[in-house]
C-alpha cells in the first residue's frame, strides 16, 4: 500500500492537488476507414475524453475519383453515367439534376410522358435509397431484423430498375430530352401491385418494430439536436433540414418536371434530433408511394423523348430506314450535341437532400466545368459540432441519420 | 413551355434590390437563363455576402465552386451559390482571383464555408485568408498540384501500386499503355485553324516549302468524240441517272441483239458519255454473253 501511495504521489494534478488524483489525457482514436458503420470509406479522427467525444475530424476523399475532371473530357452524353456512380444508392436522383441542367441550358422541352416517367422513377429511387438508409441506421444502433426486411423492398426496387433500364444500379435511364426508352405496361402494373400490397406490408411491419421501440428511442431521441439556425448556417438540406423543423423541399418550393401536379405532404421534425430525421424519412417513403400512384393514374401516352434530333438520337428502327436519322445517330454518338454558352445551377431534391449541378458551357460539345454539389459534404462537416459532448456509441446513430454515401461525398 | 428544370419564380426588381444592397462593391450583373449572378470586388466579398444574408434574406450558402479560365489575367473565378428559403430564390455571387491573391474567407458568416473553401483550395490552389483550417480535403495525403486546373493533365503525374518487394504502397510516374484519345470535332470545312493530318505540305501550312505546281493533265486523255457538256452533270432526280423502266426495256432490246456493235449506242441519253470503244482484238466466244 505504501508503494502504491508513493507512486500516486508523483501523479498529483498541479491545478487541483487533491491526494490520489491521476492525470488522464484525452486520447485520439480512428473510426474507420474500414468500419462497418462508417457507411463506406469515412475516417473519423476522434478525440475522446473517456467515452465523451470532444472533437471529431472527418477525413474524406478516400473515394475521390476526379469525376468532375473526367466530365470535362467527355461529351455531355458520355458524362451522364458518371452521375450514377456518385451516389450509388440513388442513381436516378443524381442523373435528374444533370439532365435538367443540360435541358435548362438548351431550353429544351421534354414530352409529358417522359416527365412523368422521370418523377415516377425518381420517387422509386427515393424509396430504394431510404430502404438502405433506414435499414442501416437501425442496424447501426443494434437492431438486425428490420434491415433484412427493408432489403427485400430494396431488392424489388432494383428489379424494377432492371426491367426499365436493363441495369440494376447504374441505370443511365434519364437522358437529356427525356428518358432512354419507354417502359412496358406490365412493369407499370407490377409496380402498381407492389405499391398496393408488398411495399406497405413489408415496410410498415419493419418500421413498427423500431418506431416505438424503447431501445431504439434511447439510442436516437435527443441525440445530435440541430436547431433551425444551425441547420441554415451549416447548409443542411433534404431530410436533415426538415428534421430540424424547416419545411423546405425543392419538389414543393421549386418544382421540376411534373412535381407541381403532384399532391404530397412534406414531413418535418419537432425535436430536431436523430429520431426525427429517421421518422421524416419513414414518412417520405409513404409520400413517395403516394406520388408514384398519382403518376400511374395520370401518366399520358406519348413520346418519351424530345423530337429535337439535334439533341436526342433517333431510335434504332428509324435509323435503319432513314438516311437523315442515320446521320443524326452517328453525329450524336461521336461528336455529341453542342450546348450554348452559359452557366446554370440546377438543384433537385435527391433522396439525401439538395443535389446541385453547376454547369458551365462554352458552346462546345463538352462541359467546360461541371461542379457537383453533394449533399453529404455539408452534412458531414457538421459532424464535429453535432458530436460534441455525445458518447462514442452515438457516432453511429448520428452518422446513420445523416445518410452519407461516399461516392457522392468524395466524387 | 420550355425546359422543365426547377421553376424559380422571378421576383420583380430583385436585381435592382440586390444591386442596392451590394452598393459600390458590385462590378457586374448577369441575368442568364433566369439566374442572377453578381460579380463583386474581391476585397468587399465578406461585407457583400453579409449584406445579402442580413438584408436580403439569403440565409444559406449552398455551394462554392471554382472555375479556371487560364486566358484571363485573374484566372480563377469563385462562385458562391446562395439560397433564400424564405423568398424561395437563388443568386450567385462571383469573385475572381489569381494563384497568389487570397480571397477573404466567409467562414465567419457561414461555418459550412470551411470545407467548401478547402475543396476550392485543394482543386485550384486558391488561397482563402481567414480560413483557419485550409488543408487539402479530397486528394491524397501528400498530393502535389491542383487537379482541377485546366493545365493539370487528366491522368495526373503519379500512380500508386502495392510493391511486393518493399511491402508498401509506392508512387511512380504515370505510364500509359495507350495515349489518351482526345478527339477534336472541329469541321475542316468550317474554318479549322490547324494543319490537317497528311496535309502538312499544303501551301497554307506555315514554314512548309511551297510545292511546285502540278503539271496539267494531258489533253489527249479526253476523247475527241466526247460530246461537249454545256450544263454540269447532276443526278438530282431518278430520271437523271438514266435508270428506270424505260431504260430497262431499252437495255433488254439491246442485249437481245447479237453480236454487240463495236460502237455502243447511247441508250441512256446524253448523260452517258461513252468514249470510243477500243479496237477489238478478238471476237467473244459466246455472242452477247457479256450483256
Amino acid at each position: 500500500m505504501a508503494d502504491y501511495l508513493e507512486k500516486l504521489d508523483h501523479q498529483i494534478n498541479a491545478d487541483d492537488p487533491s491526494y490520489g488524483d491521476t492525470e488522464i489525457q484525452n486520447y485520439t482514436i480512428n473510426f474507420g476507414p474500414q468500419h462497418p458503420a462508417a457507411h463506406g470509406v469515412l475516417r473519423l479522427v476522434m478525440e475522446l475524453d473517456g467515452e465523451i467525444v470532444e472533437r471529431c475530424d472527418p477525413h474524406v476523399g478516400l473515394l475521390h475519383r476526379g469525376t468532375e475532371k473526367l466530365i470535362e473530357y467527355k461529351t455531355y452524353l458520355q458524362a451522364l453515367p458518371y452521375f450514377d456512380r456518385l451516389d450509388y444508392c440513388s442513381p436516378l436522383g443524381m442523373e435528374h439534376s444533370y439532365v435538367l441542367a443540360i435541358e435548362k441550358l438548351l431550353n429544351l422541352e421534354v414530352p409529358l410522358r417522359a416527365q412523368y416517367l422521370r418523377v415516377f422513377f425518381a420517387e422509386l429511387t427515393r424509396i430504394c435509397n431510404h430502404m438502405l438508409n433506414l435499414g442501416s441506421h437501425v442496424m447501426d444502433v443494434g437492431a438486425m431484423t428490420p434491415n433484412l426486411w427493408l432489403f427485400e423492398i430494396r431488392e424489388d426496387c432494383l428489379n424494377f430498375f432492371e426491367r426499365a433500364s436493363g441495369a440494376r444500379m447504374h441505370s443511365a435511364y434519364f437522358r437529356p430530352g427525356g428518358v432512354h426508352q419507354d417502359v412496358p405496361l406490365k412493369l407499370l402494373t407490377d409496380i402498381a401491385d407492389w405499391l398496393d400490397t408488398r411495399l406497405p406490408r413489408l415496410f410498415e411491419d419493419a418500421i413498427s418494430l423500431v418506431a416505438d421501440n424503447r431501445i431504439f428511442k434511447q439510442r436516437n431521441v435527443d441525440i445530435a439536436v440541430v436547431s433551425k439556425e444551425d441547420a441554415l448556417k451549416w447548409g443542411f438540406s433534404g431530410p436533415m433540414i426538415r428534421g430540424s423543423g424547416i419545411p423546405w423541399d425543392i419538389r414543393k418550393a421549386q418544382p421540376y418536371d411534373v412535381y407541381d401536379r403532384m399532391d404530397f405532404d412534406v414531413p418535418v421534425g419537432t425535436n430536431y434530433d436523430c429520431y426525427d430525421r429517421f421518422m421524416v424519412r419513414v414518412e417520405e417513403v409513404r409520400q413517395s408511394a403516394r406520388i408514384m400512384k398519382q403518376c400511374l393514374n395520370e401518366m399520358p401516352e406519348g413520346p418519351i423523348a424530345s423530337f429535337d434530333r439535334k439533341v436526342v438520337p433517333p431510335k434504332r428502327g428509324e435509323m435503319k430506314r432513314s438516311m437523315e436519322a442515320l446521320i443524326h445517330h452517328f453525329k450524336l454518338y461521336t461528336e455529341g450535341f453542342h450546348v450554348p454558352a452559359g452557366e446554370v445551377y440546377v438543384a433537385t431534391e435527391s433522396p439525401k437532400g439538395e443535389f446541385g449541378v453547376y454547369l458551365v458551357s462554352d458552346g462546345t460539345n463538352k462541359p467546360y466545368r461541371c461542379k457537383i454539389r453533394p449533399t453529404a459534404f455539408s452534412h458531414l462537416q457538421a459532424m464535429d459540432f453535432m458530436m460534441k459532448g455525445h458518447m462514442l456509441a452515438d457516432t453511429t446513430a448520428v452518422l446513420g441519420a445523416m445518410d452519407i454515401v461516399f461516392g457522392e461525398c468524395d466524387r | 413551355m420550355g425546359h422543365s428544370a426547377p421553376k424559380i419564380a422571378t421576383i420583380d426588381g430583385i436585381a435592382d434590390e440586390i444591386a442596392g444592397v451590394l452598393g459600390a462593391s458590385l462590378i457586374e450583373t448577369v441575368d442568364h437563363a433566369d439566374e442572377l449572378s453578381f460579380t463583386v470586388a474581391r476585397d468587399d466579398l465578406v461585407s457583400a455576402l453579409t449584406a445579402l444574408r442580413d438584408r436580403a434574406q439569403y440565409q444559406q450558402l449552398m455551394e462554392i465552386a471554382g472555375v479556371d479560365y487560364p486566358e484571363r489575367p485573374d484566372r480563377f473565378e469563385v462562385c458562391y451559390h446562395l439560397l433564400s428559403v424564405t423568398r424561395n430564390h437563388r443568386v450567385r455571387v462571383k469573385v475572381s482571383t489569381d494563384e497568389d491573391t487570397p480571397v477573404p474567407s466567409v467562414t465567419g458568416i457561414w461555418p459550412v464555408a470551411g470545407w467548401l473553401e478547402r475543396e476550392v483550395f485543394d482543386m485550384y490552389g486558391v488561397v482563402f485568408s481567414g480560413n483557419t483550417d485550409l488543408r487539402r480535403i479530397l486528394t491524397d495525403y501528400g498530393f502535389k498540384g491542383h487537379p482541377q486546373r485546366k493545365d493539370f493533365p487528366l491522368t495526373g503525374y503519379v500512380e500508386l501500386r502495392y510493391s511486393e518487394e518493399d511491402k508498401r504502397v509506392v508512387y511512380e510516374p504515370v505510364k500509359l499503355a495507350q495515349d489518351f484519345r482526345s478527339f477534336d470535332f472541329m469541321s475542316p470545312w468550317e474554318g479549322a485553324q490547324y494543319v490537317l493530318p497528311g496535309d502538312e505540305k499544303a501551301p497554307a501550312a506555315p514554314g512548309a516549302p511551297t510545292p511546285a505546281p502540278a503539271p496539267p493533265p494531258p489533253a489527249a486523255a479526253a476523247p475527241a468524240s466526247a460530246p461537249t457538256v454545256d450544263k454540269p452533270k447532276v443526278t438530282e432526280k431518278p430520271a437523271d441517272t438514266g435508270a428506270g423502266e424505260p431504260a430497262n426495256t431499252e437495255a433488254e432490246k439491246k442485249s437481245a441483239r447479237a453480236p454487240r456493235k463495236p460502237k455502243a449506242e447511247t441508250a441512256t441519253g446524253e448523260g452517258a458519255a461513252v468514249p470510243e470503244a477500243p479496237k477489238r482484238t478478238r471476237t467473244p466466244k459466246t455472242p452477247g454473253g457479256d450483256a
